[in-house]
């Protein structure tokens, strides 16, 4: 008797999975407060859990938290943060999107290193004014993300396949077609040895930096993606019912949302953002695409990422900043003696502190605002 | 001697309570030893909340449950197994791709020295398989036995363990009608041997076929306890539905002339290629409800869900003049097509959200709650505050999670928001399903208020003091037809009992 039980809620696994990516969207200051307060939590139980580990292997955690603390009084450090962040932004909003209804989009890293490859191409193809050139290649690489995605999207609306399954496996077909693409058409058989690209994109397609050499302006375009996402997943009309598909398609469909359509719509518009990761690199530094010069693996990291902001756009950029943080300090670390992988596993451990003391969490805010109501409303009703 | 024997189970005032709802009050219950005993009710009568507090999944806030004479306190299903209560569930849960030994030793495996003593299950297991008359390949994979027989497994595992009550929930609803002959034979050898059997169902002539008691159960309670041979099927109808006829409707407004609602020759296909609805044909006029009664599951659902679009159907659907037989679901609710779901958690609320998100949900592109491109919040949520004043549904504010509410204030908003746009036609599936009485009444006003206002209502309901106060015209449907049309003024639940049991026939119109 499912109408019993007036605080049921999905239980197991796939209840679990659906609280971390949609998450409780009752927001009030308090919930939002204590939501920031367990993610601080979780931070600081990560750090302990590390400083262990580090003494286990026989470092100094003080030594190594001073010197990660100190790259944060260096400008360029910041600076270093802020251009590593970027990607992790587009990627993490990529994921965030699919989040939204439910949809585990593995598979942005072959939509964006697919991106990449054609819209470097395509960029160093054509010659066009300045920002035209810039928005042109930018246009592309979102346009072949989101064919990429697509894929995924037709295979599950119409063949039923997880898209699990198959983003994690067109990954793997995505490597495969851009090394052929590559090597057969694309690559600039001018440019000799190890460093093989294609063709420089001209100047008027080149992003500027906004500080010479150290960052460019694709970190606004980043900031502006997920101001957009905001807009669009909690402000538009798309968005509520992105939304009410993921917290509950039965319920959307009964109110006219056309599941099918929504699924296509939200991967699309996930392959398209994610299309943007890796553009920082190829139209801000390398000017082309290089399959040693393109940087790899933000896809993956855009899922913790977004899963430890909460696949909010601002709790996605704090994350991304953290982790671009993280990432900078490496190099710092290495010289101090301290072994940079620490790097990879406190991000690690951060994420699954956030998922298991959130989890804890939202258990704690829900039983509470149960007990409020009743509380509130047992006098005036009839039993 | 039987005299002094105390019975198999008994319970006494038994009290369930969940939020919002009473599952079950006063329930007295006397099983004899070595004897079938049927539990009847409608669904939502409360008979699966029973058999969970005696099988230990819950426990009850009040009353007694005493097995064999002893006072219980089971904290959970082990508990129960350990006092030789089994249960056999109406979804099956036994592990496909083991073999039939594995599945019924599974969770209990006689072991020596850790290693699985399968030669001594498989021994006990051909000794109790010859007792109870079944026989099956133990090595057989689950996957490849039909329905029936994986029922037998599910027995087989229950007695393994020790089970000398057995609890069979809704047991043939699965079965093809001589694999439920099968069964009852099964369960008359058990009964023999002095197994007590506790049978759940709301097939009538199943009931009164294999049963040597009889207990009825009624909104939640218990309400007569009777002998097969005393009662005939009308009788246990009319205590299974009811009796009292309290009028929660009294009309002041006449029926309008004009048809609001057309269903013409709709059919529906079931997933196994069945005809789930048959030609259905009926009309709704302005301020007019038309209930339909019947057993949950003969076709109700479908109808309901294809009358707004959720399911491919043939046949005719005209609302207001526009024929919308082909038309999606946002066109039908656009047109005037309203629907209060039959399970609000499933299809109508998100749990999660805020009162004004669920409140928004289905009229998200209305040009009053947009701008634009954009959800206007503040309209979005003065219009839920609309639905909380005018439909009383007891909360402190808008924001509030929807799992927060009782079930009977998410019921009053889920009714509310398909009534506040004035729909000229909703379709009210169990509107007062698990609801308290101050909210169903609430609820039934409003459904009376959109009448007198000219709304055409589609009643469906198990509730037949509900469906005959409410309903100007009254339609039972009966394996996916309609099977008679009666007039509510003129009809006793014992009549309407024989139509939905497909006991009477004919009389329709």
């Amino acid at each position: 008797m499912t109408d019993t039980a007036t605080t049921e809620r999905p239980t197991g696994l796939s209840g679990l999975l659906s609280r971390i990516t949609t998450g409780s969207n009752a927001g009030s200051l308090r919930t939002s407060l204590t939501t920031v307060a367990s993610s601080l939590a979780a931070v600081a139980i990560a750090l302990s859990i590390c400083a262990v580990l580090l003494l286990v292997t026989g470092k100094s955690p003080v030594d190594a938290y001073s010197t990660i603390l100190e790259t944060a009084g260096d400008s360029n450090k910041l600076l270093e943060m802020l251009r590593r962040s970027t990607p992790l932004i587009f990627s993490a909003t990529a994921v965030a999107v699919g989040f939204k209804m439910n949809l585990f989009n593995i598979g942005v890293e072959g939509q964006y290193l697919f991106a990449a490859l054609i819209a470097a191409e395509a960029g160093s193809r054509v010659s066009l004014p300045a920002v035209a050139h810039i928005v042109f290649i930018l246009l592309v690489a979102m346009a072949a993300g989101a064919l990429w995605a697509s894929i995924s999207g037709i295979l599950k609306v119409y063949r039923n396949i997880h898209e699990v399954i198959s983003t994690i496996m067109l990954n793997y077909i995505a490597l495969s077609v851009i090394q052929w693409l590559f090597e057969n058409f694309f690559r600039d058989d001018t440019v000799e040895g190890l460093n093989v690209k294609t063709t420089i994109i001209a100047e008027s397609g080149q992003m500027p930096d906004l500080v010479d050499g150290r960052l460019n302006a694709m970190f606004l375009v980043a900031l502006a993606t997920a101001g957009a996402f905001w807009v669009l997943v909690y402000r538009s009309r798309f968005g509520f019912r992105l939304r009410a598909s993921g917290y509950n398609p039965n319920a959307a469909e009964v109110a006219g949302i056309g599941a099918r359509r929504m699924i296509i719509a939200a991967m699309l518009i996930s392959g398209a953002i994610a299309g943007l990761v890796a553009m920082y690199s190829v139209i801000g530094e390398t000017y082309a695409y290089g399959p040693s010069a393109t940087p790899t693996q933000f896809g993956f990291a855009g899922i913790t990422v977004a899963l430890l902001g909460r696949n909010h756009p601002i709790g996605i950029v704090i994350a991304a900043l953290l982790f671009g943080f993280l990432d900078s300090t490496s190099a710092v670390l290495q010289l101090a003696d301290v072994p940079n992988s620490i790097v990879k596993v406190m991000q690690s451990i951060i994420v699954l502190a956030v998922v298991v003391v959130n989890e804890a969490t939202i258990r704690r805010l829900n039983a509470r605002t149960a007990e409020q109501m009743r509380a509130q409303t047992d006098s005036g009703e009839a039993s | 001697m039987t005299t002094s024997t105390p019975p198999a189970v008994a319970l006494d005032g038994i009290w369930k309570r969940f939020p919002g709802v009473i599952a079950n009050h006063d329930v007295t219950l006397s099983v004899d030893r070595g004897t079938i005993h049927a539990i009847v009710g409608e669904n939502g009568a409360g008979k699966s909340t029973l058999m969970k507090t005696l099988y230990g999944m819950h426990r009850p806030d009040a009353g007694t449950v005493a097995v064999n004479g002893t006072d219980m306190h089971m904290k959970s299903p082990a508990d129960a197994i350990a006092a030789g209560i089994g249960m056999v569930h109406q979804h099956f849960m036994l592990a496909d791709n083991f073999s039939v030994l594995e599945n019924i030793i599974l969770g209990s495996e006689p072991a020596h020295r850790g290693v699985i003593d399968a030669a001594s299950a498989r021994t006990d297991l051909t000794e109790l398989m010859r007792t109870v008359g079944v026989t099956l390949d133990l090595d057989t994979p689950v996957s490849e036995l039909g329905v029936g027989e994986r029922q037998r497994v599910e027995i087989l595992k229950v007695l393994y363990r020790g089970a000398d009550i057995v609890i069979l929930d809704e047991p043939t609803a699965v079965l093809v009608p001589e694999e439920v002959d099968e069964l009852f034979a099964t369960l008359r050898r058990l009964v023999n041997d002095g197994t007590t059997v506790i049978f759940i169902s709301h097939k009538l002539d199943e009931v009164l076929q294999v049963s040597d008691a009889i207990t009825v159960m009624r909104q939640g309670t218990t309400v007569a306890s009777v002998a097969p041979a005393d009662i005939d099927r009308a009788g246990l109808a009319e205590l299974m539905v009811g009796s009292e006829l309290p009028t929660p409707g009294g009309r002041t407004t006449d029926i309008g002339e004009t048809e609001r609602l057309t269903v013409a020759n709709l059919s529906v296909v079931g997933a196994d290629g069945r005809l789930v609805v048959e030609d259905a044909t009926f009309a709704v006029r302005a301020g007019e409800i038309v209930g339909i009664a019947g057993v949950e599951g003969n076709g109700q659902y479908e109808l309901c869900t294809a009358i707004i679009g959720l399911r491919p159907a043939t046949g005719t659907v005209i609302v207001d003049g526009d024929d919308i037989s082909t038309a999606s679901v946002r066109d039908r609710h656009d047109a005037g097509v309203a629907y209060i779901p039959f399970d609000r958690h499933r299809e109508a609320l998100m749990l999660n959200s805020s009162l004004w998100e669920n409140g928004l949900l289905g009229r998200e592109a209305s040009p009053e709650l947009s701008t634009g491109p954009l959800v206007n919040i503040g309209a979005a949520r003065s219009s839920t505050r609309d639905i909380i004043d005018r439909f009383g549904v007891l909360t402190p504010n808008e924001t509030v999670p929807a799992f927060a509410l009782s079930g009977g204030n998410q019921q009053k908003l889920v009714v509310g928001r398909s009534m506040i746009t004035e729909p000229a036609v909703l379709i009210a599936a169990h509107p007062t399903r698990g609801i308290d009485v101050g909210a169903q009444a609430a609820v039934w006003a409003e459904l009376r208020d959109a009448r007198d206002a000219g709304c055409a209502i589609l009643l469906v309901s198990a509730d037949l003091d509900e469906l005959i106060g409410l309903s100007d015209t009254l339609l039972v449907m009966f394996d996916g037809r309609i099977a008679a049309e009666v007039d509510p003024d003129d009809v006793s639940p014992a009549i309407l009992g024989g139509y939905m049991t497909g006991a009477t026939t004919g009389a329709a119109s």
